[in-house]
Protein backbone atom coordinates (compact mmCIF):
# COMPACT_ATOMS: atom_id res chain seq x y z
CA UNK A 1 0.00 0.00 0.00
CA UNK A 2 2.81 2.19 1.47
CA UNK A 3 4.30 1.85 -2.12
CA UNK A 4 1.31 2.55 -4.23
CA UNK A 5 0.94 5.66 -2.86
CA UNK A 6 4.28 6.76 -3.06
CA UNK A 7 4.19 5.93 -7.16
CA UNK A 8 0.80 7.57 -7.22
CA UNK A 9 2.46 11.16 -4.89
CA UNK A 10 5.24 10.28 -7.35
CA UNK A 11 2.89 10.96 -10.84
CA UNK A 12 1.00 13.44 -8.82
CA UNK A 13 4.39 15.52 -8.64
CA UNK A 14 5.44 15.24 -12.44
CA UNK A 15 2.16 16.26 -13.24
CA UNK A 16 2.45 19.12 -11.32
CA UNK A 17 5.97 19.70 -12.36
CA UNK A 18 4.73 19.55 -16.18
CA UNK A 19 2.55 21.59 -15.82
CA UNK A 20 4.46 24.11 -14.43
CA UNK A 21 6.35 23.66 -17.43
CA UNK A 22 4.30 24.34 -19.78
CA UNK A 23 2.89 27.17 -18.57
CA UNK A 24 3.81 30.26 -20.00
CA UNK A 25 2.82 33.38 -18.05
CA UNK A 26 4.67 33.52 -14.06
CA UNK A 27 1.86 33.98 -11.62
CA UNK A 28 2.02 37.67 -10.62
CA UNK A 29 0.13 39.67 -8.60
CA UNK A 30 -0.69 43.52 -7.99
CA UNK A 31 0.36 44.77 -4.90
CA UNK A 32 -0.01 48.43 -5.67
CA UNK A 33 -0.26 50.64 -8.54
CA UNK A 34 1.81 49.17 -12.11
CA UNK A 35 3.89 46.98 -9.78
CA UNK A 36 3.77 43.56 -9.94
CA UNK A 37 5.32 40.43 -7.87
CA UNK A 38 5.52 36.78 -8.43
CA UNK A 39 6.52 35.48 -4.79
CA UNK A 40 9.15 32.16 -5.08
CA UNK A 41 8.29 29.26 -3.57
CA UNK A 42 10.09 28.87 0.08
CA UNK A 43 12.76 26.34 -1.05
CA UNK A 44 15.99 25.22 -2.94
CA UNK A 45 15.87 25.76 -6.08
CA UNK A 46 15.45 22.44 -7.79
CA UNK A 47 14.59 20.79 -11.16
CA UNK A 48 10.81 20.28 -10.18
CA UNK A 49 10.43 24.13 -9.15
CA UNK A 50 12.63 25.54 -12.28
CA UNK A 51 14.41 27.66 -9.99
CA UNK A 52 11.77 29.72 -9.16
CA UNK A 53 12.28 30.45 -5.16
CA UNK A 54 13.03 34.52 -4.92
CA UNK A 55 10.55 37.01 -5.90
CA UNK A 56 10.71 38.67 -8.78
CA UNK A 57 8.89 41.54 -10.20
CA UNK A 58 8.04 44.44 -12.91
CA UNK A 59 7.26 48.20 -12.43
CA UNK A 60 5.49 50.00 -15.09
CA UNK A 61 5.67 53.74 -16.15
CA UNK A 62 4.37 55.76 -18.47
CA UNK A 63 6.84 55.07 -21.03
CA UNK A 64 8.65 51.97 -20.31
CA UNK A 65 8.93 48.60 -17.87
CA UNK A 66 11.91 47.73 -15.05
CA UNK A 67 11.95 44.31 -14.76
CA UNK A 68 13.15 43.83 -10.88
CA UNK A 69 15.21 40.31 -10.72
CA UNK A 70 14.78 37.66 -13.28
CA UNK A 71 14.50 34.49 -11.44
CA UNK A 72 16.36 31.23 -11.21
CA UNK A 73 16.41 29.98 -14.93
CA UNK A 74 15.80 31.57 -18.19
CA UNK A 75 12.27 29.32 -18.10
CA UNK A 76 11.27 31.37 -15.70
CA UNK A 77 12.49 34.69 -16.96
CA UNK A 78 10.64 33.68 -20.12
CA UNK A 79 7.32 33.28 -18.18
CA UNK A 80 7.68 36.51 -16.32
CA UNK A 81 8.09 38.10 -19.68
CA UNK A 82 5.13 36.41 -20.85
CA UNK A 83 3.42 38.24 -17.51
CA UNK A 84 4.46 41.29 -18.92
CA UNK A 85 3.66 41.00 -22.19
CA UNK A 86 0.10 39.46 -21.12
CA UNK A 87 -0.60 43.32 -19.64
CA UNK A 88 1.20 45.48 -21.65
CA UNK A 89 3.61 46.20 -24.73
CA UNK A 90 5.69 49.05 -23.61
CA UNK A 91 9.59 48.39 -23.94
CA UNK A 92 11.41 46.58 -21.34
CA UNK A 93 14.11 49.43 -21.27
CA UNK A 94 15.99 48.21 -17.73
CA UNK A 95 16.61 44.75 -16.03
CA UNK A 96 17.94 45.53 -12.73
CA UNK A 97 19.22 42.69 -10.72
CA UNK A 98 19.45 43.20 -6.81
CA UNK A 99 22.54 41.11 -6.31
CA UNK A 100 24.18 38.13 -8.16
CA UNK A 101 22.68 34.99 -6.82
CA UNK A 102 21.45 32.50 -9.15
CA UNK A 103 17.59 32.93 -8.20
CA UNK A 104 17.76 36.42 -8.94
CA UNK A 105 19.85 36.53 -12.09
CA UNK A 106 19.66 32.80 -14.01
CA UNK A 107 16.45 34.09 -15.69
CA UNK A 108 18.82 37.55 -17.53
CA UNK A 109 18.40 35.79 -20.79
CA UNK A 110 15.13 35.69 -21.34
CA UNK A 111 15.21 39.82 -21.31
CA UNK A 112 18.28 40.21 -23.54
CA UNK A 113 17.86 42.46 -26.34
CA UNK A 114 18.70 45.60 -28.38
CA UNK A 115 17.22 48.51 -25.59
CA UNK A 116 17.15 46.50 -22.63
CA UNK A 117 19.80 47.70 -20.26
CA UNK A 118 20.68 45.89 -17.56
CA UNK A 119 21.55 47.29 -14.37
CA UNK A 120 23.46 46.38 -11.37
CA UNK A 121 25.87 47.32 -8.55
CA UNK A 122 29.00 48.24 -9.52
CA UNK A 123 30.61 45.22 -7.51
CA UNK A 124 28.07 43.08 -9.32
CA UNK A 125 30.37 42.12 -12.88
CA UNK A 126 33.22 41.47 -10.34
CA UNK A 127 31.10 39.10 -8.63
CA UNK A 128 29.47 37.49 -11.61
CA UNK A 129 33.04 37.07 -12.93
CA UNK A 130 34.31 35.15 -10.11
CA UNK A 131 31.23 32.64 -9.29
CA UNK A 132 28.82 32.61 -12.60
CA UNK A 133 30.83 29.33 -13.72
CA UNK A 134 30.77 28.07 -10.51
CA UNK A 135 27.04 28.52 -10.21
CA UNK A 136 26.27 27.02 -13.60
CA UNK A 137 28.46 23.90 -12.69
CA UNK A 138 26.55 23.59 -9.00
CA UNK A 139 23.19 23.97 -10.32
CA UNK A 140 23.20 21.66 -12.80
CA UNK A 141 23.45 18.67 -10.46
CA UNK A 142 20.32 19.97 -9.03
CA UNK A 143 18.70 21.33 -11.57
CA UNK A 144 19.75 19.75 -14.24
CA UNK A 145 20.91 19.83 -17.91
CA UNK A 146 17.31 21.18 -19.74
CA UNK A 147 17.26 23.94 -17.40
CA UNK A 148 20.76 25.24 -16.83
CA UNK A 149 22.05 24.43 -20.71
CA UNK A 150 20.24 27.85 -21.81
CA UNK A 151 21.17 30.10 -18.39
CA UNK A 152 23.74 33.03 -19.58
CA UNK A 153 25.01 34.47 -17.30
CA UNK A 154 24.55 38.45 -18.28
CA UNK A 155 26.37 41.25 -16.03
CA UNK A 156 24.99 44.40 -15.53
CA UNK A 157 26.64 47.13 -18.29
CA UNK A 158 24.72 50.34 -15.92
CA UNK A 159 26.34 50.31 -12.74
CA UNK A 160 25.43 51.99 -9.70
CA UNK A 161 27.47 53.27 -6.98
CA UNK A 162 26.04 55.71 -4.09
CA UNK A 163 22.17 56.53 -5.81
CA UNK A 164 21.10 56.42 -9.12
CA UNK A 165 17.54 57.92 -10.33
CA UNK A 166 15.96 56.30 -13.71
CA UNK A 167 12.87 57.57 -14.99
CA UNK A 168 10.23 55.05 -16.38
CA UNK A 169 8.24 57.97 -17.66
CA UNK A 170 6.43 60.00 -14.77
CA UNK A 171 7.75 57.01 -12.53
CA UNK A 172 10.97 57.56 -10.87
CA UNK A 173 13.20 55.40 -9.32
CA UNK A 174 15.59 55.54 -7.19
CA UNK A 175 18.37 52.48 -7.11
CA UNK A 176 20.73 52.50 -4.19
CA UNK A 177 23.66 50.65 -4.09
CA UNK A 178 24.83 48.88 -0.22
CA UNK A 179 28.18 48.34 1.34
CA UNK A 180 28.57 44.56 1.60
CA UNK A 181 25.52 43.16 3.58
CA UNK A 182 23.78 40.03 2.47
CA UNK A 183 26.37 40.18 -0.58
CA UNK A 184 29.07 42.65 -1.48
CA UNK A 185 26.77 43.81 -4.86
CA UNK A 186 22.90 44.35 -2.97
CA UNK A 187 20.96 47.15 -4.58
CA UNK A 188 17.37 48.34 -3.35
CA UNK A 189 14.98 50.02 -5.58
CA UNK A 190 12.14 52.45 -4.41
CA UNK A 191 9.59 53.58 -5.99
CA UNK A 192 8.70 57.29 -5.40
CA UNK A 193 5.19 56.69 -6.52
CA UNK A 194 3.71 54.41 -4.57
CA UNK A 195 6.71 54.14 -1.72
CA UNK A 196 6.81 50.35 -2.28
CA UNK A 197 10.69 48.80 -1.62
CA UNK A 198 12.01 46.39 -3.66
CA UNK A 199 15.05 45.00 -1.05
CA UNK A 200 16.45 42.22 -2.54
CA UNK A 201 17.93 39.76 -0.26
CA UNK A 202 18.77 42.62 2.00
CA UNK A 203 15.50 41.68 3.53
CA UNK A 204 14.56 37.80 4.21
CA UNK A 205 10.89 37.04 5.64
CA UNK A 206 10.13 33.10 6.56
CA UNK A 207 13.01 31.72 4.47
CA UNK A 208 15.98 32.46 6.57
CA UNK A 209 18.51 34.87 6.00
CA UNK A 210 21.37 33.65 4.19
CA UNK A 211 24.64 35.63 4.87
CA UNK A 212 26.88 35.84 2.02
CA UNK A 213 28.76 38.99 2.58
CA UNK A 214 29.17 40.67 6.10
CA UNK A 215 27.28 40.15 8.91
CA UNK A 216 28.53 43.31 10.69
CA UNK A 217 28.10 44.96 7.30
CA UNK A 218 24.29 43.55 7.56
CA UNK A 219 23.63 44.88 10.82
CA UNK A 220 25.14 48.35 10.21
CA UNK A 221 22.70 48.58 6.88
CA UNK A 222 19.49 48.08 9.00
CA UNK A 223 18.71 51.47 10.42
CA UNK A 224 19.41 53.09 7.59
CA UNK A 225 17.09 50.58 5.51
CA UNK A 226 14.58 51.53 8.12
CA UNK A 227 14.71 54.76 7.30
CA UNK A 228 13.74 54.48 3.92
CA UNK A 229 10.29 56.36 3.27
CA UNK A 230 8.74 53.08 1.99
CA UNK A 231 4.94 51.76 3.12
CA UNK A 232 5.96 48.45 1.82
CA UNK A 233 8.67 45.93 1.23
CA UNK A 234 9.18 43.36 -1.96
CA UNK A 235 12.15 41.11 0.44
CA UNK A 236 14.22 38.49 -1.70
CA UNK A 237 12.22 35.85 -0.34
CA UNK A 238 9.40 35.84 1.88
CA UNK A 239 5.83 37.75 1.36
CA UNK A 240 5.33 41.47 0.50
CA UNK A 241 4.84 43.14 4.00
CA UNK A 242 4.85 46.70 5.72
CA UNK A 243 7.74 48.54 5.60
CA UNK A 244 9.67 49.03 8.34
CA UNK A 245 7.74 46.47 10.43
CA UNK A 246 8.67 43.65 8.14
CA UNK A 247 12.78 43.96 9.39
CA UNK A 248 12.35 43.03 12.92
CA UNK A 249 12.70 39.13 12.13
CA UNK A 250 15.97 39.45 10.47
CA UNK A 251 17.16 42.05 13.00
CA UNK A 252 16.79 39.60 15.98
CA UNK A 253 18.20 36.79 14.17
CA UNK A 254 21.23 38.12 12.89
CA UNK A 255 21.50 40.17 16.10
CA UNK A 256 20.97 36.29 17.86
CA UNK A 257 23.65 35.09 15.04
CA UNK A 258 26.75 37.95 15.88
CA UNK A 259 25.77 37.74 19.71
CA UNK A 260 26.26 33.82 20.03
CA UNK A 261 28.92 33.76 17.57
CA UNK A 262 30.59 36.20 19.23
CA UNK A 263 30.40 34.11 22.76
CA UNK A 264 31.78 30.96 20.78
CA UNK A 265 35.52 32.88 19.59
CA UNK A 266 35.38 34.29 22.97
CA UNK A 267 35.08 31.57 24.19
CA UNK A 268 38.20 29.57 22.20
CA UNK A 269 35.40 27.38 20.12
CA UNK A 270 36.71 26.25 17.20
CA UNK A 271 34.86 27.25 13.52
CA UNK A 272 33.59 23.56 13.33
CA UNK A 273 30.90 24.65 16.21
CA UNK A 274 29.64 27.30 14.70
CA UNK A 275 26.41 25.67 13.90
CA UNK A 276 25.65 25.99 17.24
CA UNK A 277 24.91 29.55 17.25
CA UNK A 278 21.34 31.22 16.75
CA UNK A 279 20.11 27.83 17.70
CA UNK A 280 17.20 29.80 19.80
CA UNK A 281 15.92 30.86 15.89
CA UNK A 282 15.76 27.22 14.60
CA UNK A 283 11.70 27.44 15.53
CA UNK A 284 10.97 30.69 13.85
CA UNK A 285 12.33 30.30 10.21
CA UNK A 286 11.90 27.63 7.14
CA UNK A 287 15.16 26.09 5.81
CA UNK A 288 17.05 27.14 9.05
CA UNK A 289 18.50 23.61 8.99
CA UNK A 290 19.88 24.67 5.08
CA UNK A 291 21.43 28.00 6.23
CA UNK A 292 22.23 28.45 9.81
CA UNK A 293 25.48 26.71 10.15
CA UNK A 294 26.65 28.01 6.58
CA UNK A 295 25.69 31.77 8.63
CA UNK A 296 27.56 31.14 11.57
CA UNK A 297 30.22 29.94 9.55
CA UNK A 298 31.04 33.07 7.59
CA UNK A 299 30.11 35.01 10.38
CA UNK A 300 32.73 33.59 12.91
CA UNK A 301 35.16 34.08 10.17
CA UNK A 302 34.63 37.80 10.33
CA UNK A 303 34.01 37.95 13.82
CA UNK A 304 37.30 36.53 14.79
CA UNK A 305 38.76 39.29 13.43
CA UNK A 306 37.14 42.14 15.54
CA UNK B 1 48.25 -14.02 -32.73
CA UNK B 2 46.69 -10.57 -33.37
CA UNK B 3 46.66 -10.82 -29.79
CA UNK B 4 49.67 -9.84 -28.91
CA UNK B 5 50.84 -6.57 -30.67
CA UNK B 6 47.21 -5.33 -30.38
CA UNK B 7 47.64 -5.24 -26.42
CA UNK B 8 50.68 -3.88 -26.36
CA UNK B 9 49.46 -1.24 -28.46
CA UNK B 10 46.43 -0.41 -25.84
CA UNK B 11 48.76 -0.67 -22.76
CA UNK B 12 51.38 1.50 -24.49
CA UNK B 13 48.42 4.12 -25.41
CA UNK B 14 47.02 4.04 -21.70
CA UNK B 15 50.46 4.50 -19.88
CA UNK B 16 51.03 7.65 -22.40
CA UNK B 17 47.09 8.72 -21.00
CA UNK B 18 48.07 8.33 -17.91
CA UNK B 19 45.90 6.35 -14.80
CA UNK B 20 45.01 3.15 -16.81
CA UNK B 21 41.19 3.30 -16.94
CA UNK B 22 40.52 -0.36 -16.49
CA UNK B 23 42.58 -0.53 -13.71
CA UNK B 24 40.93 2.19 -11.63
CA UNK B 25 37.92 1.07 -9.90
CA UNK B 26 36.04 3.72 -11.55
CA UNK B 27 37.00 5.28 -14.11
CA UNK B 28 35.89 8.83 -12.89
CA UNK B 29 37.42 8.76 -9.63
CA UNK B 30 41.01 11.37 -9.86
CA UNK B 31 42.40 9.43 -6.73
CA UNK B 32 45.00 7.24 -8.54
CA UNK B 33 46.22 10.16 -10.90
CA UNK B 34 46.51 12.13 -8.13
CA UNK B 35 48.43 9.09 -5.97
CA UNK B 36 50.73 9.46 -9.39
CA UNK B 37 51.07 13.04 -9.51
CA UNK B 38 51.48 14.09 -6.09
CA UNK B 39 53.07 10.81 -4.23
CA UNK B 40 54.62 10.00 -7.14
CA UNK B 41 52.47 6.61 -6.80
CA UNK B 42 54.22 5.61 -4.03
CA UNK B 43 52.30 2.32 -1.99
CA UNK B 44 49.42 3.76 0.27
CA UNK B 45 49.04 1.88 3.72
CA UNK B 46 46.02 2.11 5.24
CA UNK B 47 45.85 5.08 7.73
CA UNK B 48 43.64 4.52 10.06
CA UNK B 49 45.71 3.59 13.23
CA UNK B 50 48.28 6.34 12.27
CA UNK B 51 45.80 9.82 11.73
CA UNK B 52 42.35 10.67 11.69
CA UNK B 53 40.72 13.26 9.25
CA UNK B 54 37.28 14.95 10.22
CA UNK B 55 35.37 17.46 8.10
CA UNK B 56 31.65 17.82 7.94
CA UNK B 57 29.93 15.57 5.84
CA UNK B 58 28.19 18.72 3.77
CA UNK B 59 30.45 21.68 2.85
CA UNK B 60 27.81 24.58 4.69
CA UNK B 61 30.14 27.31 3.22
CA UNK B 62 32.08 26.28 0.02
CA UNK B 63 34.71 28.85 1.14
CA UNK B 64 34.94 27.91 4.69
CA UNK B 65 35.10 24.29 5.63
CA UNK B 66 36.86 22.94 8.43
CA UNK B 67 38.64 20.28 8.94
CA UNK B 68 41.02 18.70 11.47
CA UNK B 69 43.71 16.22 11.33
CA UNK B 70 44.46 14.12 14.29
CA UNK B 71 47.52 11.92 15.04
CA UNK B 72 46.92 8.70 16.37
CA UNK B 73 49.80 6.80 16.97
CA UNK B 74 50.50 5.82 20.56
CA UNK B 75 53.06 7.29 22.95
CA UNK B 76 54.84 3.52 22.61
CA UNK B 77 54.57 3.77 18.81
CA UNK B 78 58.47 4.57 17.86
CA UNK B 79 57.12 5.93 14.39
CA UNK B 80 56.69 9.66 14.44
CA UNK B 81 54.45 11.59 11.37
CA UNK B 82 57.16 13.83 9.41
CA UNK B 83 54.24 15.05 7.25
CA UNK B 84 50.26 15.34 6.01
CA UNK B 85 49.13 16.10 3.00
CA UNK B 86 45.57 17.14 2.79
CA UNK B 87 44.19 16.59 -1.13
CA UNK B 88 40.73 17.49 -1.76
CA UNK B 89 40.17 15.64 -5.33
CA UNK B 90 38.12 17.34 -6.87
CA UNK B 91 39.08 20.87 -6.66
CA UNK B 92 40.75 22.62 -9.34
CA UNK B 93 44.06 22.66 -7.16
CA UNK B 94 43.57 19.36 -5.39
CA UNK B 95 46.55 19.74 -3.38
CA UNK B 96 45.55 21.43 -0.72
CA UNK B 97 48.64 21.73 2.01
CA UNK B 98 51.71 19.49 3.22
CA UNK B 99 52.05 19.97 6.81
CA UNK B 100 55.31 19.43 7.88
CA UNK B 101 55.64 18.44 12.06
CA UNK B 102 58.57 19.99 14.23
CA UNK B 103 60.64 16.62 14.79
CA UNK B 104 60.29 17.97 18.41
CA UNK B 105 56.89 19.67 18.79
CA UNK B 106 55.05 16.58 19.24
CA UNK B 107 52.17 18.27 16.82
CA UNK B 108 49.15 16.03 17.88
CA UNK B 109 45.99 18.06 16.23
CA UNK B 110 46.10 20.42 12.72
CA UNK B 111 43.13 22.66 11.90
CA UNK B 112 42.59 24.42 9.00
CA UNK B 113 40.20 25.59 6.47
CA UNK B 114 39.76 24.91 3.35
CA UNK B 115 37.63 25.35 -0.12
CA UNK B 116 35.45 22.71 -1.38
CA UNK B 117 34.58 22.91 -4.97
CA UNK B 118 32.16 19.96 -5.33
CA UNK B 119 31.72 16.80 -4.08
CA UNK B 120 34.00 14.57 -3.61
CA UNK B 121 36.42 12.45 -1.49
CA UNK B 122 38.98 14.30 0.71
CA UNK B 123 42.20 12.48 1.45
CA UNK B 124 44.77 12.84 4.16
CA UNK B 125 48.08 11.27 3.91
CA UNK B 126 50.70 10.77 6.27
CA UNK B 127 54.49 10.05 5.99
CA UNK B 128 55.80 8.59 8.59
CA UNK B 129 59.39 8.05 10.23
CA UNK B 130 59.36 4.90 8.89
CA UNK B 131 59.40 6.07 5.18
CA UNK B 132 55.93 4.69 4.50
CA UNK B 133 52.90 6.89 3.87
CA UNK B 134 49.53 5.79 5.56
CA UNK B 135 45.76 7.30 4.04
CA UNK B 136 43.03 7.40 5.14
CA UNK B 137 39.51 10.00 3.83
CA UNK B 138 36.18 11.40 4.09
CA UNK B 139 33.47 11.72 1.81
CA UNK B 140 32.38 15.91 1.43
CA UNK B 141 29.36 17.09 -0.32
CA UNK B 142 29.46 20.01 -1.98
CA UNK B 143 27.84 23.37 -0.68
CA UNK B 144 23.74 23.72 -1.82
CA UNK B 145 22.33 27.47 -2.41
CA UNK B 146 24.47 30.54 -3.51
CA UNK B 147 27.35 29.47 -1.39
CA UNK B 148 30.50 29.73 -3.48
CA UNK B 149 34.19 28.72 -3.02
CA UNK B 150 34.87 32.74 -4.13
CA UNK B 151 35.16 35.44 -1.71
CA UNK B 152 32.46 37.12 -0.32
CA UNK B 153 33.42 40.73 0.14
CA UNK B 154 36.13 40.94 -2.14
CA UNK B 155 38.06 44.08 -0.99
CA UNK B 156 37.86 42.94 3.03
CA UNK B 157 40.89 40.49 2.87
CA UNK B 158 42.88 42.35 0.95
CA UNK B 159 42.52 45.36 3.52
CA UNK B 160 43.98 43.07 6.06
CA UNK B 161 47.11 41.83 3.46
CA UNK B 162 49.69 40.40 5.81
CA UNK B 163 48.06 41.04 9.66
CA UNK B 164 48.77 38.08 11.92
CA UNK B 165 47.41 37.10 14.65
CA UNK B 166 47.78 34.29 17.44
CA UNK B 167 46.45 33.24 20.14
CA UNK B 168 46.81 30.30 22.76
CA UNK B 169 43.76 28.51 23.57
CA UNK B 170 43.34 26.78 27.35
CA UNK B 171 43.24 23.25 26.86
CA UNK B 172 40.34 20.96 28.86
CA UNK B 173 41.58 19.21 30.81
CA UNK B 174 45.46 19.92 30.98
CA UNK B 175 47.27 21.41 33.44
CA UNK B 176 50.19 23.86 32.74
CA UNK B 177 52.51 21.04 33.74
CA UNK B 178 51.92 19.04 30.87
CA UNK B 179 53.55 21.25 28.43
CA UNK B 180 50.41 20.91 26.14
CA UNK B 181 49.34 23.82 24.02
CA UNK B 182 46.83 24.52 21.57
CA UNK B 183 47.48 27.80 19.72
CA UNK B 184 46.15 29.62 16.36
CA UNK B 185 48.05 31.82 13.84
CA UNK B 186 45.58 33.98 11.49
CA UNK B 187 46.62 35.65 8.40
CA UNK B 188 45.15 38.20 6.20
CA UNK B 189 45.06 36.87 2.79
CA UNK B 190 42.66 36.73 -0.33
CA UNK B 191 44.52 34.07 -0.94
CA UNK B 192 42.97 34.28 -4.69
CA UNK B 193 42.32 31.22 -6.66
CA UNK B 194 43.03 33.12 -10.09
CA UNK B 195 40.32 31.19 -11.17
CA UNK B 196 37.85 34.25 -12.43
CA UNK B 197 38.07 35.58 -15.49
CA UNK B 198 37.56 39.20 -15.82
CA UNK B 199 34.56 40.23 -18.10
CA UNK B 200 35.81 42.90 -19.84
CA UNK B 201 39.61 41.88 -20.80
CA UNK B 202 38.56 37.91 -20.86
CA UNK B 203 41.95 37.40 -19.18
CA UNK B 204 42.74 35.44 -16.04
CA UNK B 205 43.16 37.20 -12.67
CA UNK B 206 46.91 35.63 -11.42
CA UNK B 207 46.13 33.59 -8.44
CA UNK B 208 47.60 35.29 -5.34
CA UNK B 209 47.69 33.20 -2.45
CA UNK B 210 50.38 32.12 0.87
CA UNK B 211 52.62 29.49 -0.23
CA UNK B 212 54.36 28.59 2.65
CA UNK B 213 53.83 29.43 6.42
CA UNK B 214 56.03 28.50 8.95
CA UNK B 215 56.15 28.58 12.45
CA UNK B 216 58.83 28.15 15.47
CA UNK B 217 58.84 27.72 19.87
CA UNK B 218 62.04 30.05 20.18
CA UNK B 219 64.21 28.23 17.46
CA UNK B 220 62.72 25.30 17.14
CA UNK B 221 59.96 24.84 14.30
CA UNK B 222 56.53 23.50 15.20
CA UNK B 223 55.02 23.08 11.99
CA UNK B 224 54.88 24.48 8.53
CA UNK B 225 52.36 24.52 5.48
CA UNK B 226 52.88 24.33 2.22
CA UNK B 227 49.62 25.76 0.21
CA UNK B 228 47.76 26.23 -2.06
CA UNK B 229 44.34 27.98 -3.53
CA UNK B 230 42.25 25.77 -1.98
CA UNK B 231 42.99 26.83 1.66
CA UNK B 232 40.49 29.63 2.64
CA UNK B 233 40.84 33.17 2.69
CA UNK B 234 42.46 34.53 5.57
CA UNK B 235 43.89 31.13 5.81
CA UNK B 236 43.93 30.01 9.83
CA UNK B 237 45.63 27.04 11.40
CA UNK B 238 44.78 26.28 14.75
CA UNK B 239 47.07 23.28 15.99
CA UNK B 240 48.20 21.18 19.34
CA UNK B 241 51.64 20.96 19.86
CA UNK B 242 54.02 20.56 23.34
CA UNK B 243 55.91 23.67 24.58
CA UNK B 244 59.78 23.37 24.81
CA UNK B 245 59.56 25.87 27.44
CA UNK B 246 60.00 28.58 24.90
CA UNK B 247 59.52 32.13 25.76
CA UNK B 248 58.69 33.72 22.26
CA UNK B 249 56.32 32.48 19.20
CA UNK B 250 57.51 33.01 15.91
CA UNK B 251 55.38 33.05 12.68
CA UNK B 252 56.82 33.77 8.77
CA UNK B 253 54.30 33.69 5.69
CA UNK B 254 55.51 34.07 2.55
CA UNK B 255 52.89 34.62 -0.78
CA UNK B 256 52.91 33.92 -4.39
CA UNK B 257 53.86 37.43 -5.32
CA UNK B 258 56.89 37.71 -3.17
CA UNK B 259 55.51 39.40 0.30
CA UNK B 260 56.90 37.84 3.70
CA UNK B 261 54.97 38.15 6.64
CA UNK B 262 56.88 37.72 10.17
CA UNK B 263 55.89 38.42 13.40
CA UNK B 264 56.71 37.13 16.89
CA UNK B 265 54.96 36.74 20.19
CA UNK B 266 55.74 36.11 23.66
CA UNK B 267 54.07 32.17 24.58
CA UNK B 268 51.76 32.41 27.78
CA UNK B 269 53.51 29.71 29.88
CA UNK B 270 50.76 29.19 31.72
CA UNK B 271 49.30 26.82 29.49
CA UNK B 272 45.95 28.95 28.94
Amino acid sequence: MARVAWIAAALMMSVTATARAQQRELPVTSIADGIFVHTGVTAQMTRENDGAIANVGFIEGDDAIAVIDTGGSVREGRQLLAAIRARTNKPIRYVINTHGHPDHVFGNGAFVQDGTIFVGHTNLPRTLAARGKFYLDAFRRTMGDELIDEVRIVPPTLLVSGTLKLDLGRRPLVLRAWSAAHSDSDLTVFDEKTKTLFAGDLVFLAHTPVLDGSIRGWLGTLDELAALPAQRVVPGHGPVSEWPAALADERRYLQTLASDVRGLVKSGKPIATAGTAAGSERSRWELFDDFNTRNATAAFSEIEWE
Amino acid sequence: MLGSPLRSFVVAGLLLLGTPPALAADANDPWPGLVQDIFNNRPMNDGSDVIAIEMPGRAEDAAIVPVTLRTKLSPADSRQVRNITLVIDQNPAPMAAKFQLGPDARVSEISTRVRVNNYGDVHAVAELSDGQLYMVKTYVKASGGCSAPAAKVADESKNRLGQMRYRQFEKAGEGPASGTREAQIMIGHPNNSGLQMDQVTQLYTPAFFVNELRLWQDDSPVLSMEGGISISEDPNIRFTYVSNGAKRFRAEAKDTEGHVFEREWKTDNSGT
